[in-house]
């Protein structure tokens, strides 16, 4: 692990698309943390006609990783959607509201769902490798329909490796990387969707409930990757799992039936909730 | 109140018929295996493959023309039947819900279940009676035809088994539609829709009611597309009515033939689902 960050602090994440706008090249740690990634103003999304997220602002930190945590059915993964405009794939929906991600608008005319995507990466609940592919062409699979970034960053194999090395799962399947992805454990098939998703370089990635379908230590090993991202993404984690919140992020941000109910570091929302809500939920008194 | 005793009785009882039932099912298919190894066996030889048939009152002489017709049928058949059929299957799994998708499905249902015969008077009508003559484009339009609902609806059960998680994650990682739909999910239903085309080919193979005013059938070596084709089940057919032993031979050899080719493309569709089927990952 210690050796795959240092790989990829050598090389910054490039950006292939004016989509999102490079800033000045690695500031001071801390300067660049403070600044915001994700900010969505007055963010309403819909199924039809009943909103699932309800005017919801917020703005999440860079190379950080924020919680979103709730009870179910509280619009979580849906305001998770919003940011790669995985929302509007599901028939009838639409939103309200904007999303700038770095500095753009993800929603602006002009701005195709497919470039947002390709900076922000998803991974799902349940492990999703592709059946009929190998685990390279999985890792290398977002690649082949970016040529451009693909081109710029050296061999698909190089960028294989690098990606399972940030995973932590090259040293299980270097010898076997054209099996069969299905032949891998859930708790390997879900890192190996984390190493698909990385494999693009994305600025940003989702977590929807990643370890749900896990067991307790596959949970354990995704949680020290994720707590490792953070130094070169962004993370926005969603979870059931109130402990999971607070080991691995550093802000969390509490959704009630859709309305962002608080919004703080991590520490001071599980230790001093400044809404009466927040400390019925996190004690246990609901949901 | 019934005892144990009784309770066992039916059980017992009902099992029973469940069990002759499911022999009785496979019955027809050992008995017309058995009957035409019994009837056919004995009069196929190489022969049978590679040469013409002979004039009557000649023994010997086979049915070459009749094998390839039927394969030429067949191979018109697949080009017209599966891309229309694979490309709108993946329409009525793409759009669901559409009012064309749900028409589109119940007329390919009414298709389906449509007599083969009318298909065979609608290739005539528009292609026999234009062009003037009997031609094995138009047998191979109308088995065509018939493939199409066919194949239609398995692409489109197997494109639903894929789950919509694969595709959300293909959306996820940037893939165009477009892409999403032909290298993730097409690609993992793959098995099935070959076991699915298989299938269907193997149903058109032994139709005759379609070809009896299309390909009309020829006693001579003919693979040209304008011209009247032979064809095994047509052959069969006009064997079997006419009043001579030779013939009659000749016909059982030519069913054997005809159910040997329907059983291995059956076997072979086995063979593809096993292979790699894309299992759905939950």
């Amino acid at each position: 692990m210690l050796q795959s960050t240092e790989v990829s602090r050598e090389k910054p994440p490039r950006l292939v698309t004016p989509m999102v706008q490079v800033r000045a090249p690695e500031p001071s740690a801390s300067a660049e943390e403070t600044k915001p990634c994700i900010v969505a103003s007055h963010l309403s999304a819909f199924f039809g006609d009943t909103a699932a997220v309800k005017d919801v602002s917020i703005s999440i930190p860079q190379k950080a990783v924020t919680a979103v945590i709730g009870p179910s059915g509280c619009g979580k993964s849906t305001l998770l959607r919003c940011f790669n405009r995985m929302h509007e794939t599901v028939p009838r929906t639409r939103i309200e509201g904007s999303v700038e991600i770095l500095g753009s608008s993800i929603y602006e005319e002009g701005t195709s769902p497919i470039a947002v995507r390709r900076h922000v990466g998803m991974v799902f609940q349940r492990p999703t490798p592709f059946p009929t592919m190998s685990i390279r062409s999985n890792v290398a699979a977002g690649l082949r329909v970016d040529s451009k970034s693909h081109a710029a960053r050296g061999t698909t194999s190089e960028i294989v490796e690098e990606a399972l090395q940030r995973a932590g799962l090259w040293a299980e399947v270097k010898d076997r990387l054209d099996e069969s992805a299905m032949a891998l454990s859930g708790g390997q098939q879900q890192r190996l969707c984390i190493a698909r998703a990385l494999a693009t370089r994305p600025r940003v990635i989702l977590l929807d409930e990643p370890t749900a379908s896990l067991d307790p230590l596959s949970t354990q090993k995704v949680e020290e990757l994720v707590y490792d991202l953070r130094k070169t993404v962004t993370v926005v984690i969603v979870t059931h799992n109130m402990q999971q919140a607070a080991r691995v992020s550093d802000r969390t941000a509490f959704l009630l039936m859709g309305e962002l109910i608080e919004f703080a570091s991590t520490s001071e929302l599980f230790t001093a909730p400044r809404d009466p809500r927040t400390e019925s939920y996190i004690t246990g008194r609901f949901g | 109140m019934k005892t144990a005793r009784s309770r066992h009785l039916v059980s017992g009882a009902m099992i029973g018929l469940t069990y002759l039932a499911a022999i009785l099912a496979t019955l027809p298919l050992l008995l017309i295996l058995t009957h035409l190894l019994r009837k056919g066996a004995s009069s196929l030889s190489l022969a049978f493959f590679t040469h013409m048939p002979r004039p009557v009152g000649e023994p010997g002489g086979g049915m070459a023309n009749a094998i390839v017709g039927t394969l030429v049928l067949i191979g018109i058949a697949s080009v017209i039947g599966l891309p229309i059929g694979i490309g709108a299957g993946l329409y009525l799994a793409e759009k669901k819900s559409t009012p064309l998708a749900s028409s589109v499905r119940f007329l390919s249902d009414v298709l389906n279940g449509l007599p083969s015969i009318v298909i065979g008077i609608f290739a005539w009508q528009f292609l026999v009676r234009p062009i003037g003559h009997f031609s094995a484009l138009a047998g191979g339009v109308a088995l065509g035809s018939m493939m199409i609902p066919l194949v239609t609806r398995t692409t489109e059960e197997m494109l639903l088994v894929v789950p919509t998680s694969l595709r959300e994650a293909a959306l996820a990682l940037g893939y165009p539609r477009w892409r999403t739909s032909i290298s993730i999910v097409l690609r993992t239903a793959l098995a099935g829709i070959v076991t699915g085309a298989l299938v269907a080919v193997a149903r058109i193979a032994g139709e005759t009611a379609p070809l009896l005013f299309t390909a009309f059938g020829n006693q001579f070596w003919s693979t040209s597309l304008r011209e009247p084709i032979a064809a095994l089940p047509l052959q069969i057919f006009n064997y079997a009515i006419s009043p001579y032993d030779e013939w009659h031979r000749q016909a059982w050899a030519g069913a054997l033939v005809l159910i040997t080719i329907v059983l291995i493309i059956s076997i072979a569709a086995r063979f593809a689902t096993r292979s790699r089927f894309g299992a759905p990952v939950d």
